[in-house]
């Protein structure tokens, strides 16, 4: 394979130190990169020094080249319900949002919970050549939260981590069992931290908007409990337990503690959880109905705080696509989730303005990568060269009928944001160019 | 975080409701009764969006209707040629009732269909049930659905006049609208009155449309029900919250009692229905506290000895809800016409 060298980029690798620099003034490094065999060869002068006389050349002045985005959630609806999002439209979202490898849910039909569901995720992945897909795989039977899954073959067939998706682990003896089993695999657990009762009824966020909406409330405390619950158990059972996408103050609390007593914790948030609360419902708005749901200003305002000091570990987009039919119905009746694979950069770049690039892509790649053990999320030499160009200031108008996936549904629509991808490479190898895309 | 941030928050502030103050920029060709004013919006959800004028142009044309009463022959010709369709997704028979008779003493053309809940989640879209109706060149719809906020979705979806006739947890506007005409008519006036809500506060529409109403009128509203029937955060709603009936009452001119849904309250909200009624049941005797004056008032169905008691039940004297039904139908005639007007 050819060597592609990109010249004059604003490298940014969260690897690197850079704590003299103010978050504002974080514009990376300029240099080269080179990359060969679908690793990352040399950077710099190394760079320059290794290239071959026919090597791709590629200008990137002024933009910013960093590690692709290890989305760690993301909902595929294949197997099961093509009809919502398929791989294909997924990985094409992917690359046009600069996202590299993503993570699924074992949330489809049928569930994740059998070893050849695995494989055929991952071969419907290889097929499709673009953004590298993983998946977890249900901690429960059937995610039915009863009966353990079987972990050992399913971490050997591929599976990354172990989670019933957007199911609570409810029953606390199953949840020490699943931590405890899965400590001795170093698996992952990943836990969607919502207390079933006083949640499963609930519409929105509870507060003076669902009262005034005349919706059925989810307290915060049900994000809370569960955490904390979780959290005791795991000072017993040791593991890593992995909660996804907090949304409430008193939540991430619980974890900054945990991690202060060195427990194995780690959490993410969603671009809609720092970029919107919950008065995006007013009117009833259907695209703005997501689980756990948008909270209160306050909570909003915790969660920006949480990426600040390092409480919360990641960001993942919490792609979860639904059709009209699933979102064009009175609220109480609505599916929840919205699509992010192409609008998570731009978002973080638009709306987190006290984190520097660094620290960003850390959250974006570097932290999930590490979490997950698949290598890459940075700059280094050596690593597979999963990367993104993009333009940081450039200004664009989020629009649901330009969204590559198959269903719209995102709460963004017509919202100016600032970042756009310009090109992406996995494993060397340019999946999405947006020069060539027509128009 | 920086500023621009905010601007985000709620992307859908700007988004217009469905409710939006502006006419139909068709023109009416409609024969409308010289002395009816009309009303600056196309559908008529709930009361937070209306302002006081609105209520009190409602209120006045309906005071036209109670004069004329049953003497209002049904060859009143202010809806002639007008389609209304009501469309019921949870069972109600007064509500409908009072609907029909209301568009066929404007001269309406009215069709009532009632769909059980279980039929819609079967077959049908709730959306695509309506453009059905639609289709059939329905000039009003009149729905009920169980679920907030199923009229608005309606009414952004559909071309046509829409009346939220009760949705979900929501706004219940036109009993808000009765009440407040029976109030007017009894008392002269809603300024300055207090008025008790007491009961099922957290799941009642009839409530929450009452609340914003009476407010928006100038009269003072509490309300009384165990903790687990408030709201979750009933100061938002800027009325006095009371726990015990008697402190509650006292002093107040009208007292309006919610039905229990007592099918779905017991063990659940509250221990049973004989503790209920022990402590938050309507008697006479509780009734005492109230201004000497003071009148009962119920959405209805009653439920008799669980949030009232049956004597007082039956003591018209006091108790209004005849009244109210009665009202209602001229309520329902005045923002029929108001709003095809």
């Amino acid at each position: 394979m050819k060597q592609t060298l990109i010249e004059n980029a604003r490298l940014v690798d969260p690897v690197w130190k850079q704590e003299s620099e103010k978050p504002s003034e974080d514009r990376g490094f300029l240099g080269a990169l080179l990359i060969e065999d679908g690793k990352i060869k040399a950077r710099d002068d190394d760079a320059l020094d290794e290239v071959a006389k026919d090597a791709l050349r590629i200008d990137a002045e002024g933009l910013v080249l960093a590690p692709g985005l290890v989305d760690m959630r993301v909902q595929l609806r294949e197997p099961g319900e093509e009809h919502k999002e398929t791989i294909a439209s997924a990985i094409a979202a992917a690359a046009a949002g600069g996202v590299t490898s993503m993570v699924c849910l074992p949330s489809t039909q049928p569930v994740i919970d059998d070893v050849s569901v695995v494989e055929f995720v991952a071969r419907r992945g290889r097929e499709q050549k673009g953004c590298k897909i993983y998946c977890y795989a249900a901690a429960t039977q059937g995610m039915r939260g009863e009966q353990i899954s079987e972990m050992g073959l399913l971490q050997e067939s591929g599976a990354l981590g172990f989670t019933d998706g957007e199911r609570v682990i409810q029953n606390a003896r199953v949840m020490t069992r699943v931590l405890t089993y899965a400590r001795g695999l170093n698996a992952l657990v990943v836990q969607h931290a919502e207390d079933r009762a006083l949640a499963e009824e609930g519409d929105m966020n509870q507060g003076e908007v669902a009262d005034r909406l005349g919706l059925v409330g989810i307290p915060a405390a049900a994000e809370a409990i569960v955490v904390e619950r979780d959290l005791r158990l795991l000072e017993g059972t040791g593991g890593r337990c992995h909660f996804a996408h907090l949304t409430t103050e008193a939540a991430l609390n619980a974890v900054r503690r945990a991690k202060k007593k060195g427990l194995q914790v780690s959490c993410d948030t969603a671009p809609h959880y720092f970029c919107l609360n919950e008065s995006a419902l007013v009117g009833y708005r259907t695209f703005a109905k997501v689980t756990p749901p948008l909270r209160s200003e306050a909570d909003r305002k915790a969660v920006v705080a949480g990426l600040l000091d390092g409480t919360i570990d990641c960001i993942a987009s919490d792609h979860s696509p639904q059709d009209q039919d699933s979102k064009r119905l009175p609220l109480p009746l609505a599916a929840c989730g919205m699509i992010g694979l192409e609008t998570t950069l731009a978002l973080c770049l638009t709306h987190l303005e006290d984190l520097s690039l660094a620290q960003i892509f850390c959250k974006l790649a570097t932290n999930p990568a590490r979490l997950l053990n698949i290598g890459g999320g940075t700059l280094q030499t050596g690593e597979p060269a999963d990367l993104l160009l993009c333009d940081p200031e450039r200004r664009w108008v989020i629009r649901e009928e330009q969204m590559r996936s198959k269903s719209k549904n995102t709460a963004f629509h017509e919202v100016e944001v600032r970042g756009l991808v310009m090109k992406t490479w996995v494993d060397g190898r340019i999946v999405f160019d947006r020069n060539m895309e027509s128009g | 975080m920086a500023s621009p941030q905010l601007h985000l928050v709620s992307p859908n502030k700007a988004a217009p409701r469905a409710s939006a103050r502006t006419r139909d920029s068709k023109p009416s060709a409609k024969v409308v009764s010289k002395k009816s004013k009309s009303l600056p919006f196309k559908h008529l959800l709930g009361i937070e969006d209306m302002e006081a004028c609105d209520i009190r142009t409602i209120l006045d044309r309906a005071e036209y209707y109670m004069r004329s009463g049953r003497h209002l022959k049904r060859c009143s010709e202010a809806l002639k040629g007008i389609n209304v369709i009501n469309m019921f997704m949870e069972n109600s028979t007064r509500t409908r009732v009072s609907f029909e008779l209301a568009a066929k003493r404007l001269g309406a053309e009215v069709t009532s269909i009632s769909v059980a809940h279980s039929s819609i989640r079967k077959g049908e879209t709730l959306i695509d049930t309506a453009q059905t109706l639609r289709a059939m060149a329905a000039d009003l719809l009149v729905v009920r659905h169980p679920h907030s906020g199923a009229v608005q979705l309606l009414a952004e979806k559909l071309d046509c006049h829409v009346i939220n006739a009760g949705d979900g947890f929501h706004e219940h506007p036109t009993q808000a609208l009765l009440d407040a005409a029976t109030i007017r008519h009894r008392k002269g006036r809603l300024e300055g009155l207090k008025v008790a809500i007491c009961g099922d506060v957290r799941h009642s529409r009839v409530a929450r449309s009452n609340i914003l109403l009476l407010q928006k009128m100038g009269a003072a509203v509490r309300i009384v029900a165990p903790p687990t029937l408030l709201p979750d955060q009933p100061s938002l709603h800027g009325v006095d919250v009371f726990t015990d009936m008697r402190e509650g009452l006292s002093d107040c001119d009208i007292v309006m009692m919610l039905r229990l849904q007592t099918e779905r309250m017991q063990g659940i909200f509250v221990p049973s229905i004989r503790e209920y009624f022990h402590f938050y049941g309507l008697t006479h005797e509780k009734l005492a506290c109230a201004r000497s004056d003071a009148l009962v008032m119920h959405p209805g169905p009653m439920n008799r000895g669980v949030e009232i008691d049956s004597i007082l039940a039956d003591d018209l004297g006091r108790n209004l809800v005849h009244d109210q039904v009665e009202k209602g139908v001229a309520v329902r005639m005045s923002c029929l016409e108001l709003l095809s007007g």
